[in-house]
């Protein structure tokens, strides 16, 4: 019953309704590249006149258009541009060359990884004993929510050093603080989706004489499970954020957030913004993969998607 | 916790306490603990506490808490000697382990206490967290100085907080600097701005379902990358700071506020056209009321935001003062008590101005069912 449910607004599909109903996207993104473009103009043309003017050369409005769009330094590059530096610093270079920016991707992204890994499962562990253990609750949840008023950020640095002095470098440390950043989100979310079973279901499962192991097991767990994905969304994103800030104390080598800072010491204001648009992109896809994991685990346990 | 494991687990500290006074408290030759007669007395009556702990009433809680202070106490005055101080050694870490266990227990009878009265549960609330967060910092302090971890490593907090008594001028200017007039005025602009078009997109159906999915996308973006790029356009000072922290705040604004305004339902708007009611009492009598606490959730997200995104701009370039400024440089200097001392500043800020938000939410949504008693 519930796959011919699914499978009826498919054969309704139209491509109209389709463009109809993302059309105010479209629209919005439109506008902004316009923007975009309009503000490259007007920001770079000032920094152009001056060159044109510095070697006494009339100029006409479209050399001066042409000029802001190719700008070597530009205040704010052309959107194309940025593609063009995109695809030349993943394409033109031998990909363990530091010049590459898929090489600076991969090193962000596998600190991002560990982190969201160490993060996720010991947030997942903390919610589990605090929603057992009513002194935890009461003495460290409060806790729990304070350690985020902090700019954790403002600790990376120290973490880098002390874990540099006991001998441990690269990957670790950066794993450490995105992790540091993102158990708050799966422990806040995880506490919430462990007891929102109700007393009812919970008086059930004692008319039947479960353990606290296999009421954990049975019931507490795979209610939470909606909570789970909820909260990875959000701190997978964190993780990365955690992995990039990580990476501008310490003077890293490689890195998205290397690459940010030399590219603010050296004014390449290309390389800064490909190097956004190229963590918004990992932001993207790893947010997209839990999404398609949620699907899969509900469809396993059986919700009627 | 059962009550008879309680008991077992207090008497297990009291004997824990009286052991350690038959183990060498030093690995170098410190004099032991007979010639410290006051030490030596409160250090009994610590265990004489905990004993007096495992006795199951209400009272006893008190004594297992005088206990654990007693013990912090003596712990800490021992460090003095500076033949314990680095060269501590079982008999001294028996006696930590065993206020740590006393510790626990209380705080656990402490937790279970009933409270008859709204006061009480209140303060039984509120001093559990506290004391947790004490002992906590004990234990910072005990194992810094036990152990003698270099203070490069890892300032003890009370050389932390020596340096911030000391530094206060320096880090009262690096206050000014980033939280006043960087997160403050980004915080402002931030969220309204990301108000008035949520508003306004509230209006248009169109760019409201343009700008929705735009906003969840870049919500999910680590936004704080833009900071060099707006360093690059502002300049050094607060103002790069705070175009950072606005952008950050935007985009959970105008989210959040666009699902608040979406919350009333169509009986209360047909209430209002049976009213007759224009379409601006409409929004300021019923839409804005109702999302009241999604906006308040917005800024208080945004308060935590704000502060991250204006120590992490000024990674890239400040003046001589600001937060991230000093941490970056202290760390460089290896003075990690005076990067503790900003984190504190930080914490502390970062608490009170989250508390001020859930302080005015409380005051202008009393109404939500989240504060019904």
């Amino acid at each position: 019953m519930t796959n011919s449910a699914v499978a009826l607004p498919r054969a309704n599909w139209r491509p109209t309704a389709w463009v109809g109903e993302h059309a105010p996207i479209f629209t919005v993104v439109a506008v902004l590249f316009v923007v975009w473009y309009l503000a490259a103009f007007l920001m770079n043309a000032p920094q152009v006149r001056d060159a044109f003017a510095r070697n006494e050369v009339k100029y006409t409005f479209s050399e001066l258009v042409a000029g802001t769009m190719e700008a070597k330094r530009p205040v704010v590059p052309a959107p194309h541009q940025v593609a063009i530096e995109l695809y030349d610093s993943i394409f033109g270079y031998p990909l363990n060359s530091p010049r590459n920016l898929a090489y600076h991707a991969w090193v962000t992204l596998s600190a991002t990884v560990v982190g969201f890994a160490i993060g996720a499962i010991f947030g997942i562990l903390l919610a589990i004993l605090i929603v057992h253990l009513r002194t935890l609750e009461k003495s460290l949840l409060p806790w729990i929510i304070c350690s985020q008023m902090v700019p954790i950020l403002a600790i990376a640095p120290i973490i880098i050093v002390v874990f540099g002095a006991i001998g441990i470098r690269g990957l670790f440390p950066k794993s450490i603080i995105s992790a540091y950043l993102c158990f708050f989100p799966v422990a806040i979310g995880m506490v919430k989706g462990l007891t929102s079973p109700d007393p009812i279901q919970l008086d059930l499962m004692r008319t039947w004489s479960a353990n606290k192991l296999q009421v954990l097991r049975k019931l507490r767990w795979p209610a939470s499970i909606p909570f789970l994905f909820a909260s990875l969304k959000v701190s997978v994103t964190i993780s990365l954020v955690g992995a990039i800030v990580a990476e501008l104390p310490t003077g890293a080598q490689a890195g998205i957030g290397a690459r940010l800072l030399s590219g603010s010491y050296y004014g390449q204001t290309v390389q800064i913004w490909a190097a956004l648009v190229c963590a918004a992109v990992i932001a993207t896809v790893l947010i997209a993969m839990i999404d398609a994991i949620a699907k899969l685990t509900a469809r396993h346990m059986g919700a009627a998607t | 916790m059962s009550a008879r494991l309680q008991a077992i687990g207090f008497w297990v500290a009291a004997a824990g306490l009286l052991v350690a006074l038959a183990l060498p408290l030093s690995s170098q030759a410190a004099a032991a603990f007979t010639s410290r007669t006051g030490l030596l007395v409160a250090l009994v009556a610590a265990a004489a506490a905990f004993a007096l702990a495992s006795w199951r009433t209400p009272v006893s809680t008190v004594f297992g808490l005088v206990g654990t202070a007693l013990g912090c106490a003596v712990t800490v005055m021992l460090l003095q000697d500076p033949a314990i101080a680095g060269y501590a050694s079982w008999g001294y870490w028996l006696m930590v382990l065993a206020i740590w266990l006393g510790a626990i227990l209380a705080s656990t009878r402490l937790a279970d206490l009933s409270a008859a009265d709204q006061v009480t549960r209140w303060l039984r609330d509120l001093s559990i967290p506290l004391l947790f967060g004490v002992f906590l910092i004990y234990l910072w302090e005990v194992t810094v100085r036990g152990f003698g971890v270099s203070p490069v490593l890892m300032p003890a907090p009370t050389s932390t907080a020596l340096r911030l008594a000391q530094s206060l001028p320096t880090l009262g200017e690096d206050f000014m600097q980033t939280f006043v007039r960087s997160v403050l005025a980004g915080y402002a602009i931030g969220c309204g701005t990301g108000f008035i078009v949520a508003v306004v997109a509230y209006r248009y159906d169109f760019l409201k379902r343009g700008l929705l999915p735009l906003g969840n996308f870049v919500s999910a973006l680590p936004v704080v990358g833009i900071a060099p790029i707006m360093v690059m356009w502002f300049g050094f000072d607060w103002q790069s700071k705070a175009a950072v922290v606005a952008v950050m705040c935007f985009f959970p604004m105008l989210v959040n506020t666009l699902a608040g305004l979406a919350v009333a339902g169509p009986m209360e708007r047909d209430l209002m056209r049976s009213y007759g009611a224009r379409p601006l009492q409409t929004l300021l009598k019923l839409n804005l009321p109702a999302a009241m606490p999604f906006i308040f959730n917005a800024l208080k997200i945004n308060s935590t935001l704000a502060l991250i995104g204006a120590i992490v701009a000024e990674f890239f370039g400040t003046p001589l003062r600001g937060i991230g400024f000093r941490i970056s440089i202290e760390v460089a200097r290896m003075s990690l008590d005076m990067v503790w001392a900003e984190i504190a500043l930080a914490a502390v800020a970062g608490m009170a101005f989250y508390g001020i938000v859930a302080l005015a939410e409380r005051a202008v949504t009393s109404w939500h069912p989240s504060y019904r008693k």
